[in-house]
């Protein structure tokens, strides 16, 4: 399996992240190196066997509909990048 | 007294040797002495000190737990309340922790003194602890080389006896084959015995935190108050936690010691391979029986585990985005421009590839194709360890194919450096525990003994790795320039 420099421009778009155009060829390099390492699984057969999502095979646990924590949005807004009258800022998104 | 145990600190701590002010300024003291190891981030001196007061009142009243008034530091992972936790990355460089992790809660509980932050790996993502954003850390025993990763702040803390006892986390052999470089003792635990709650995720199916110390006996103590149920994490096992110190001395005759053909093949170097068996032979004259072990899907882990554990941190790491923590870029034309560019500015190189391969494999057309097989991979191994496991007490085998390599020596290839893990990720996978502890020199560099063991048997482990440091003195090797 061999990636092209496009191909990477369009998984870091889909990731929202930035890659540096000079650097473009060599993540094409090592994300091929990385997919031809994975490719070895498509020669054991699976068809019969279920996937494992937890090691235990656990279910998700459920708990009563009740209020458990309490508000913390001064403390978590104190580290936000940028705030105003409680709301997390961003660039306009609409006009 | 910087080279002696936890368990040796708690009893001079009560018999009144020294207070734990006193300790934790000595303590506080080499570690400053000793910064060209890079093992910190973050020394909190000053916090550490007014808990160490508190700590020597504690002790003073003849009631504290165990472990109070001890020093100990955790890997910059864990969050830690009005604390940088920088996972070892620009992107969290200014990230202060609104609130614990659950694993620092317990052990500020337990009555630990934290003395700060520990170098790692960014997010976690390396098997030498050069990928961090805040430098390499230069192994004790050899300064050239690594000291593995990527709890490799840690253990090289621990070697260096800059600390009794440090936290780590382990997705793929974060915690076993840096102490197996460093020549220290280090568990993982049963995924969903440790609480991963506040502790940074990179693959949430896999990761799991556990203690680095110089022994066995100190790992009982503090996986003690690391380990339970705890209702915010929702993979944490609702389980009785049962006394790790009790079973310590347990005879090991009759003991069924596994031993995969696959770990003993061609990839395994002589002198790794002769140690390993030395190792064993102890175990013998302990009266351990050997019994050959097959697992043939284990050459699938590393494949395997190249797609879970991208696929599960492209989706944890999106969390990343400048919007309410962490690194923002400077001057968003718009909401995608400040998306890519905090991201892009943020995550260093190893930790984009993992993204990218992730955001791929997860991609539409894709996810059958990579994902789920890999599941299903997971599962074929799974079943593997649980067949041996019906045969044998626990497995044995090297952690690592080789001692610690040089810094810079495998960072042009991420690929052989990911065929490093081949003893350790396995074990993830089939959310077993294992440990490694020291079992030898190659070359003046210490190398593991990797013990694995049944879900939640880590007081079994606890006891084969303790009988085996009762008759080698491995662990209480001190690198040179450090004893």
């Amino acid at each position: 399996m061999s990636l092209t420099a496009d191909d990477v421009n369009k998984i870091a778009y889909l990731a929202r992240l930035g890659i540096d155009t000079q650097d473009t060829e060599s993540y094409a390099k090592d994300l091929s190196g990385m997919l031809d390492l994975v490719a070895q699984m498509s020669n054991i057969n699976t068809d019969d066997v279920a996937p494992m999502a937890h090691p235990l095979d656990q279910v998700q646990r459920l708990r009563t509909d009740a209020v458990s924590e309490t508000n913390n949005r001064e403390a978590f807004q104190k580290i936000a990048p940028q705030v105003e009258a409680g709301l997390y800022l961003v660039p306009k998104v609409i006009e | 007294m910087h080279t002696k145990t936890i368990a040796q600190l708690a009893k001079g701590l009560r018999a009144g040797d020294y207070s734990s002010q006193e300790l934790t300024a000595s303590y506080l003291a080499r570690i400053k002495q000793h910064t060209e190891l890079n093992s910190f981030i973050t020394v909190t001196e000053e916090q550490a000190l007014t808990v160490a007061k508190q700590a020597d009142m504690a002790l003073a009243t003849g009631n504290a737990p165990l472990l109070t008034g001890i020093p100990i530091a955790h890997k910059d992972i864990f969050c830690t309340q009005g604390v940088k936790t920088s996972c070892g990355s620009k992107m969290l460089d200014n990230f202060i922790a609104p609130y614990n992790a659950t694993v620092v809660e317990k052990l500020d509980t337990a009555g630990t003194v934290s003395l700060g932050k520990l170098n790692m790996d960014e997010f976690a993502m390396g098997s030498s602890n050069e990928t961090s954003f805040y430098g390499a850390v230069h192994n004790p025993w050899a300064s050239n080389t690594v000291p593995g990763g990527s709890s490799g702040g840690s253990a090289a803390a621990v070697a260096a006896r800059l600390i009794p006892g440090a936290t780590g986390t382990d997705t793929g052999g974060s915690i076993r084959q840096p102490a197996a470089l460093c020549g220290i003792t280090g568990l993982k635990p049963t995924y969903g015995r440790v609480s991963r709650f506040g502790m940074i995720a990179y693959a949430s199916s896999l990761d799991q935190g556990g203690p680095m110390t110089q022994t066995a006996e100190d790992a009982a103590l503090m996986l003690q108050a690391m380990a339970g149920f705890d209702a915010q994490d929702s993979t944490s096992v609702e389980r009785e936690v049962p006394d790790y110190s009790a079973g310590l001395n347990n005879s090991l005759q009759g003991l069924k010691i596994g031993l995969p053909k696959e770990f003993f093949d061609d990839g395994l170097n002589n002198d790794m391979a002769s140690c390993i068996e030395t190792a064993i032979n102890e175990y013998k004259k302990m009266g351990a029986e050997i019994i050959e072990v097959s697992m043939p899907n284990l050459k699938l882990a590393i494949p395997a585990y190249y797609v879970i554990a991208p696929a599960e941190c492209s989706a944890n790491l999106s969390r990343m985005d400048g919007v309410r923590f962490g690194h923002r870029c400077t001057d968003p034309v718009d909401l995608n421009d400040l998306y890519i560019r905090s991201r892009g500015e943020g995550f260093g190189t190893e930790v984009k590839r993992r993204i990218l391969v992730g955001t791929y494999a997860l991609s539409e057309g894709y996810y059958d194709a990579y994902y789920i097989k890999a599941q299903k991979i997971r599962r074929l191994i799974s079943d593997d360890f649980k067949r041996a496991l019906q045969e044998v007490d626990v497995i044995m085998g090297p952690v690592s194919p080789s001692p610690a390599f040089g810094i810079g020596e495998k960072t042009s290839d991420p690929i052989e450096m990911y065929l490093a893990d081949i003893y350790t990720i396995a074990i993830n996978l089939a959310g077993l525990p294992a440990m490694s502890i020291p079992a030898g020199f190659i070359d003046n560099k210490p190398i593991g003994l990797q013990i694995i063991g049944n879900y939640f048997a880590e007081d079994k482990l606890l006891n084969v790795a303790h009988q085996y440091q009762q008759v080698t003195d491995w662990h209480q090797q001190t690198p040179q320039g450090f004893a």
